[in-house]
């Protein structure tokens, strides 16, 4: 009974079905994965569920989220989707992609005051994304849809760049 | 050697990281644009120049499928109805290429055009040229011209998509009264998420 009771309580903590949660952040959180102490490479991409060139570029995130584990680097999906569509959109969507990368909904109203926290570079086009480590001395900005070997290289590249 | 070998690496490094650098292509605030001569929902052709009394134009890169222009097609339908009297119409012009974007098919622009009643021409740029020469890249995207064409506001409508009710700050309409009582324009430029022009596939 002990036993089955501990395989039960391992099962919840492991189980992969409970879904992440879809934090709620705002523009200071790019700021601060942007000036990270840590030795971390972070991945942001800006996207929108109903994002076609979006979709199509998600396994390589989701890829580079597997094949990286235990390396310093850190994919966040940046939901750019309306905030009424992210409890009944957002939140399914990535529970039925059971994405592993973390999600978050960027939760501001005025594009015009956040897009070059992002990059200057950004018209404020999706699919975007910035790889980042100041310690690295890393920033690289792509606005366009991005295939694996694309963002493999510039991940590598990143993670190659000594720390300062 | 191995002093050679890493210089050369890092010059590699560097030539291949300058590559990366954009460089933004099409209008700025200043340049005068082109006039171009493309296909109305009512099949007929339009250019700026035959637009009679005008006194600018605002041209509004859009198209139908995107959200963030559908959560727009009231308020430029007003922007319209407000400012085309006063010499300042809406050409609204859809960049998107049909193969990769079905919904913004020339028959998906005269559906819209006709359930919505848009006021404005919805003209389509089916070769993509003028979206491409004026820069645009993202739906919808904001090109204000004065009589002669010169570009005297690029960027977004307002600063919420989502929710018009909520709009602080009206950045195009504070750029036309402000061209249309011949006073500088404070906010020449600014920025919007939206959806990435679907540019034809060259191969």
């Amino acid at each position: 009974m002990k036993k089955q009771l501990l395989w039960g309580l391992l099962l919840a903590v492991g189980c992969p079905l409970v879904a992440q949660e879809v934090a709620y952040v705002k523009s200071d959180q790019i700021t601060r994965w942007k000036n990270s102490d840590s030795d971390t490479l972070y991945v942001l991409n800006f996207w929108a569920s109903w994002c076609a060139p979006c979709i199509a570029e998600l396994p390589a995130f989701e890829r580079i989220t597997r094949e990286y584990a235990g390396k310093p680097v850190k994919v966040i999906l940046v939901s750019t989707d309306f905030r009424r569509d992210v409890e009944k959109k957002v939140k399914p969507f990535v529970r039925r992609k059971k994405l592993k990368s973390r999600v978050v909904f960027l939760d501001e109203t005025t594009p015009n005051k956040w897009i070059d926290l992002v990059s200057p570079e950004w018209t404020g086009a999706i699919p975007a994304t910035l790889i980042v480590c100041r310690r690295r001395g890393v920033e690289r900005f792509f606005e366009k849809q991005l295939d694996f070997e694309a963002l493999e290289n510039a991940v590598a590249a990143g993670l190659n760049a000594p720390l300062r | 050697m191995k002093k050679t070998l890493v210089f050369l690496t890092l010059a590699v490094a560097l030539v291949a990281w300058s590559f990366t650098t954009p460089v933004h292509e099409g209008y700025h605030v200043g340049d005068t644009a082109r006039d171009f001569n493309l296909m109305n929902v009512d099949k007929k052709m339009y250019d700026l120049a035959g637009i009679p009394d005008a006194k600018g134009y605002i041209v509004i890169f859009t198209c139908n499928h995107c959200p963030y222009a559908v959560a727009y097609q009231d308020r430029i339908i007003a922007l319209h109805n407000k400012y085309a009297p006063m010499g300042y119409p809406v050409v609204a012009i859809n960049p998107n290429d049909k193969t990769a974007s079905p919904g913004d098919s020339f028959e998906g622009m005269q559906k819209r055009a006709r359930e919505k009643k848009f006021p404005f021409l919805y003209l389509y740029d089916e070769t993509q040229e003028i979206a491409k020469t004026y820069g645009a890249t993202r739906t919808p995207h904001v090109y204000l011209l004065d009589k002669s064409r010169v570009v005297r506001y690029i960027g977004a409508i307002d600063d919420n998509h989502e929710d018009a009710g909520a709009v602080q700050e009206r950045y195009l309409e504070s750029a036309i009264d402000a061209l249309s009582a011949g006073q500088e324009i404070t906010l020449k430029e600014t920025k919007a998420i939206g959806c990435t022009i679907k540019w034809r596939k060259t191969q």
